[in-house]
């Protein structure tokens, strides 16, 4: 029998197939790409539940795997269209699988780097030491006049997999709607694994963790650059998406809002981030199409879920979170 | 000798806490770790553990030299910790607790499960929802998953109903006459006798007496152990 949640998780993930599928029947391409955007966003959030709902690791630079995935997607279509070679003679490519692995292996990389260095620290100092890491590649990307600096990079064309006509809203979708279903898949497997509960037992008492004989570094550190790379894939697709990456993927705000998403849809939830997204770009286009100060709105129903919800909406509608 | 504590000094702060504990435990053999509240008996655990790593003396455990050693390190030289207090992971289930501390040996789930069938039945159950004795169950559960060399058990009956204690009793009993090395701290002097190979009493952080339990006479029960 399904339980309550396992109910939630499939009518929330049939809303998410069924919406963009009636909207493109209709002729409402809009919304074919509002739903894109909520598989996105759950996607990188989903990443960042690794660590921080699983982990307890409140990671307030998720915006550098992000906007890096973001700019491994700009940055080989770029030499893809251009031919100039990239490094090392390589071709850039318009191959979507590429980028992909480019994606969340470059992703991976640099979690393993600020990983190793933030996880030396906890709580207040983690955040901020994250966020340190996030604002340099911030920085970086913004004086770096090859890509665009502050300006941006626009991708003339999107990308291409094989089979499919991605420049179709709806194609591009599915895509995206796979790939997160793929990653909630290896959010659960994970869970479920002898490392996902040593993760998340790290985060409830580390000195008992090491008594029985585990590293909470070492645990943290793998969950961390698990994430690192999720988020990283997240951002490529959301770079093909706009056809565009601007260093404001990079920034603070883009790192707040994935926090927010997970907050909002219930930490630690496997569908979370999804409910979270989902309610997330909803806000932003009910509201957005109000009020040019959405985000003051926004801001009082954190409050809310903060104050009075704080399993978030999964918590709500499938009953007290297993989290803590 | 698979534990050798040779005169260990240990602080807490500034405070002396440990003045030179000796103690070994062999291969298969059971230990009491015996004397009066603040004696010293958890201090030393945690010095064996290097949770709180002595200033002095020295802690090997088959032959390991564990100085400079993080705590993870030790457990994994074959020590199975069960400490004071039942300290489970209140916020996984009791399977997420036992699989989190899993290493390969002949301790597994199952076998864990055959020992208390009680936690097969609250598999599922978040450990903080369990009672008193079903936690204990689960924290011996735990360090047994680890595959110990040596169980140390802190305390492990304190609190429980007299029924659950006989089955925890029990569970020890089964564990020695299988081989299992092991530590172990508790008060009930009726149950703890008879499964102990020998005694070590500690007085104000020393080492005061040692001996088989036959020879814990009456009179050094009163003068150590008595209130």
């Amino acid at each position: 029998m399904l339980s309550r949640e396992n109910l939630v998780n499939l009518v929330l993930a049939a809303t998410l197939l069924a919406v963009p599928l009636a909207a493109n029947a209709l002729g409402q391409p809009f919304y074919v790409t509002l739903a894109t955007r909520i598989a996105i966003l759950a996607l990188a959030a989903t990443g960042l539940n690794l660590a921080l709902g699983l982990g307890g690791l409140v990671s307030f630079g998720h915006a550098a795997f992000f906007g890096i995935g973001g700019y491994a997607a700009g940055i080989l279509a770029t030499h893809g269209f251009s031919g100039d070679p990239l490094i090392f003679g390589l071709p850039g490519t318009n191959q979507m699988w590429v980028i992909w692995i480019v994606a969340v292996v470059v992703a991976g990389l640099v979690g393993l780097a600020i990983g190793a260095i933030s996880l030396r620290t906890s709580g207040v100092y983690f955040i901020m030491i994250t966020l340190a890491f996030a604002q340099m590649v911030y920085y970086f990307a913004v004086s770096w006049p090859a890509y665009g600096g502050e300006d941006g990079l626009s991708i003339l064309v999107r990308n291409q997999f094989p089979g499919v006509m991605t420049m179709r809203p709806l194609s591009f979708f599915l895509i995206c709607y796979v790939i997160l279903l793929i990653g909630i898949g290896l959010f659960a497997l994970i869970r479920a694994s002898r490392f996902g509960s040593a993760l998340q037992a790290a985060r409830q008492n580390e000195v008992r963790v090491a008594t029985v004989g585990i590293e909470p570094y070492r645990i943290r550190l793998t969950g961390f650059v698990i994430s690192a790379m999720m988020t990283g894939l997240a951002g490529a697709l959301f770079a093909d998406l706009n056809r565009f990456v601007s260093p404001s993927m990079l920034s603070w705000h883009m790192s707040g809002e994935l926090i927010v998403l997970i907050i909002l849809g219930g930490t630690g939830r496997l569908f979370g981030p999804l409910a979270g997204a989902a309610l997330y770009v909803a806000f932003e286009y009910a509201l957005g199409g109000l009020t040019e100060r959405w985000q003051f709105f926004l801001g009082l129903i954190l409050l809310v879920v903060v104050l009075f919800a704080r399993g978030g909406l999964l918590g709500l509608l499938a009953g007290k979170a297993r989290h803590g | 000798m698979l534990l050798d504590v040779a005169k260990i000094e240990a602080f807490y702060g500034a405070s002396q806490a440990l003045f030179g504990v000796d103690l070994s435990v062999a291969e298969g053999e059971a230990v009491a770790l015996m004397g009066r509240n603040g004696m010293g008996k958890t201090t030393t655990i945690r010095a064996i553990c290097n949770l709180n790593p002595p200033r002095a003396g020295r802690v090997k455990i088959g032959g390991v030299d564990i100085r400079g050693k993080r705590p993870h390190h030790v457990a994994k030289l074959g020590i199975g910790l069960v400490p004071e207090g039942r300290r489970c992971f209140p916020n996984l289930t009791v399977r997420e607790n036992l699989v989190a501390a899993a290493r390969p040996g002949t301790w597994t789930l199952e076998r864990v499960n055959e020992l208390f069938p009680r936690l097969e039945e609250r598999h599922a159950q978040m450990a903080r929802s369990l009672s008193g004795g079903e936690q204990q169950m689960l924290a011996i559960g735990r360090a047994l998953m680890t595959n110990p060399r040596l169980l140390i058990l802190d305390e492990a009956t304190e609190g429980l109903a007299p029924v659950i204690r006989q089955d925890i009793w029990k569970a020890i009993r089964r564990l020695k006459a299988e081989g299992l090395s092991i530590l172990v701290v508790d008060k009930t002097l009726s149950e703890l006798l008879p499964v102990a190979d020998r005694c070590v009493i500690l007085e104000n952080g020393k080492s005061a007496w040692s001996g088989k339990p036959a020879d814990l006479t009456s009179e050094l029960q009163d003068r150590y152990l008595g209130v």
